[in-house]
C-alpha cells in the first residue's frame, strides 16, 4: 500500500511535469497549426535561467521562478517573431523545419557558451522528508505538484474567463474575423507564445530541483514525450494537455515498476503510435467535422 | 466630404480581376446598398474597406483616413465594423463570448452592458442559447449572431454581406427591421443583399455592381422601379 502510494506521488510529479509542457505544445498549436518543436529547448533554457538567477542573483525559489518565467516568456516571444512570423503565410513544411533548426540552435549555443557537462542545480529548497500514508514523502514533491496544479489553474482561469483568452481560444476557428472584432492575431500569438514558454520555464526549474542536475540536452526527451503528452490527450486542447500529461506519467511510473527501466523512454513512443492509429485526435479530440 | 468614399478602387487575386476600379460614396446616416449578380465583386469590395483584402489599386477613405493603408484590427477602431459573408462565428466559444469578443474596443463596461441588453431584446432567441456553442446554433440562429455581433461593436458604420442568408422569410423582415431601426438611431449602413427587393426598399442609395464596375446608381425607389434592375435582379 505504502509502495503504490509512493508510486502514484511519483507518477503525479512526473506527469504534472508533462503536463506543464505539453500545454505549451497545445497553445501554440491551437493557434498557429504549428508543432513547436523548440518548446523542449525553452523547458531547458528556463531550467538554465533559473540556475543562473539562482547563483548569480542569489534569489530564492519563488522570484527565481517568477524571474525565469519572464526570461523565458520573453526568449519564446523573440523566437516568434523572429523566426516563426516571417513564415506565418509559407507552407507549413518551412515552418516546421524551421522549429526544428531554432531548437538545435538553443541546444548547441547552449553548449557552445556554457560547456555540455550537466551542472548542479542550486538547492532552493530544504529537503524535508515526512511519512504520508506509510509513503516517504520530500516536500519537494508536494511542491512540484502543487506549483504545477496551481500555475495549470491560473491559465485555465486565463483561457476560460479572460478576453485575451477567449481570443486565444478563438483564433482556430477563424483568424479573419478575430482582425474584424479589433483583435490583432500578432498580440494574441505573442500572449500564446509568453504564456507556454513560462509554463516550461516553471518545468525546467522543478526538474532543475528534483534531479538536480541540468544540461543543454535536457530538453529532448522530456520535450518530445510532452509533446506525445500532448498528442495522446488531442493536441490543440489545453485539458487534452492536462490529462495526456498525467496519463503518460502513470503510465511510465506504473510501468517501470514492472518492465525493466530500459524499456520506460519506449514506452511513450508506442503509445504516440498507438495514439496516431486509433484515435489521431486524441483521448479528448473530436473527430473533425466540418459543418458546411 | 462623404462618411466612406471609394474612388477608383481596383482589387485582382492573381489575374481575376475582381474590381475593376469602382467609385462610390456613403453619407453619414445613409442606408446604401450594394446589388450584383454572384461574382460582381461584392464580397471583395466590403472585404477590401476593412481591411480583409489588399487592393491594386484607388482610394478608399473613412471620415478622411486613409484605409487601404491601415490593418484591419485599426479600422475597427476607427468605427467600421464588418459582418462578413458566411456568418464568420467563432465556433468553438459560446453565444457569450463572441458578442463579448465584439467589445474588444470597448473600454466602457457601462455601455457594453447597455449593448448586450439591446442586443437581447432585439435576438431573445440568442439569450435563451447564451452558454451554447456558436457552431451548435442553426443557421439562422448564427446569422442572427453575426448581426448582434456586429450590434456589440457599435460601430459608426456598419458593413454587412447579405445578412439575411438561409434565413425563414420572416426573419428576413426582421432583420431588415432591426436594420432601419438602428440606422434610426444613427448608424450608417452599407449593405450587400441578394435581396435585392428588400435592400432597394430601405436603402437609401444604392449602386449596381457587374464584373467589377458600377453600372448604375440612383436612389433606393428609383433603381427599383429601373426596368433593366427589375429584369437582373428582382425576377422581372
Ligand atoms: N480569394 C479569391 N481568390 C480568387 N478569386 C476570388 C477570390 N475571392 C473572390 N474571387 C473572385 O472575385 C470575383 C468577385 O467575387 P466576390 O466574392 O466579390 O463576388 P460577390 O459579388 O460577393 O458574389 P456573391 O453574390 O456570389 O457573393 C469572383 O469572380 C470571384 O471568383
Ligand atoms: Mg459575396
Amino acid at each position: 500500500m505504502s509502495y503504490f502510494i509512493q508510486q502514484l506521488l511519483n507518477a503525479l510529479q512526473l506527469g504534472s511535469i508533462y503536463a506543464l509542457i505539453a500545454l505549451g505544445y497545445t497553445m501554440v498549436y491551437g493557434v498557429l497549426g504549428l508543432i513547436n518543436f523548440a518548446h523542449g529547448d525553452i523547458f531547458m533554457a528556463g531550467a538554465f535561467f533559473g540556475f543562473f538567477t539562482a547563483y548569480l542573483l542569489k534569489l530564492p525559489l519563488i522570484p527565481t521562478l517568477i524571474l525565469s518565467m519572464l526570461l523565458a516568456s520573453a526568449l519564446g516571444i523573440m523566437i516568434e517573431r523572429i523566426a516563426y512570423r516571417p513564415l506565418r503565410k509559407a507552407p507549413r513544411m518551412s515552418l516546421i523545419i524551421t522549429a526544428l533548426g531554432i531548437s538545435l540552435f538553443l541546444e548547441n549555443f547552449t553548449r557552445a557558451t556554457l560547456g555540455g557537462q550537466p551542472r548542479s542545480f542550486p538547492k532552493l529548497l530544504e529537503i524535508q522528508d515526512f511519512t504520508f500514508l506509510g509513503a516517504s514523502v520530500t516536500n519537494l514533491q508536494v511542491v512540484i505538484i502543487l506549483v504545477s496544479i496551481f500555475l495549470m489553474l491560473v491559465l485555465r482561469y486565463i483561457v476560460q474567463n479572460t478576453m485575451i483568452g477567449k481570443a486565444m481560444r478563438a483564433v482556430s476557428d477563424n483568424k479573419e474575423v478575430l482582425a474584424l472584432m479589433g483583435i490583432s492575431l500578432d498580440t494574441v500569438i505573442m500572449v500564446t507564445f509568453g504564456l507556454g514558454s513560462a509554463l516550461a520555464a516553471t518545468a525546467g526549474i522543478l526538474v532543475g530541483l528534483a534531479y538536480p542536475v541540468i544540461d543543454p540536452y535536457m530538453g529532448i526527451t522530456v520535450g518530445w514525450k510532452a509533446f506525445i503528452a500532448a498528442v495522446l490527450g488531442g493536441i490543440g486542447l489545453i485539458n487534452g494537455a492536462l490529462v495526456g500529461g498525467f496519463i503518460l506519467g502513470f503510465i511510465e511510473i506504473f510501468a517501470a515498476a514492472l518492465l525493466p527501466s530500459t524499456y520506460r523512454d519506449g514506452i511513450a513512443f508506442t503509445i504516440l503510435i498507438i495514439v496516431l492509429l486509433l484515435k489521431p485526435t486524441g483521448l479528448l479530440g473530436r473527430p473533425v467535422i466540418k459543418k458546411v | 466630404m462623404a462618411m466612406l468614399e471609394v474612388e477608383g478602387l481596383e482589387v485582382t487575386y492573381g489575374n481575376i480581376r475582381a474590381l475593376r476600379g469602382i467609385s462610390f460614396k456613403v453619407e453619414k446616416g445613409e442606408i446604401v446598398t450594394l446589388v450584383g449578380a454572384n461574382g460582381a465583386g461584392k464580397t471583395t469590395t466590403l472585404r477590401t474597406i476593412s481591411g480583409m483584402t489588399s487592393a491594386a489599386k484607388g482610394k478608399v477613405t473613412f471620415n478622411g483616413k486613409d484605409l487601404l493603408k491601415t490593418k484591419a484590427h485599426h479600422i475597427v477602431r476607427y468605427g467600421i465594423t464588418h459582418v462578413p459573408e458566411g456568418r464568420g462565428m467563432f465556433g468553438n466559444l459560446t453565444v457569450k463570448e463572441n458578442l463579448e469578443l465584439a467589445t474588444w474596443t470597448r473600454k466602457s463596461k457601462a455601455e457594453v452592458k447597455k449593448n448586450f441588453e439591446r442586443v437581447f431584446s432585439l435576438f431573445p432567441r440568442l439569450s435563451e442559447r447564451i452558454n451554447q456553442k456558436a457552431m451548435t446554433l442553426s443557421g439562422g440562429e448564427q446569422q442572427m449572431l453575426a448581426v448582434a455581433r456586429a450590434l456589440m461593436s457599435q460601430g459608426e458604420l456598419i458593413l454587412l454581406d447579405e445578412p439575411s442568408m438561409g434565413l425563414a422569410p420572416i426573419l428576413v423582415k426582421e432583420i431588415f427591421r432591426i436594420l432601419e431601426e438602428i440606422n434610426k438611431e444613427g448608424t450608417t449602413i452599407l449593405l450587400v443583399e441578394q435581396n435585392a427587393h428588400m435592400a432597394l426598399k430601405i436603402a437609401t442609395r444604392a449602386y449596381v455592381l457587374e464584373t467589377g464596375t458600377v453600372v448604375m446608381e440612383g436612389s433606393g425607389q428609383e433603381l427599383s422601379k429601373d426596368m433593366r434592375v427589375k429584369e437582373a435582379y428582382l425576377g422581372g
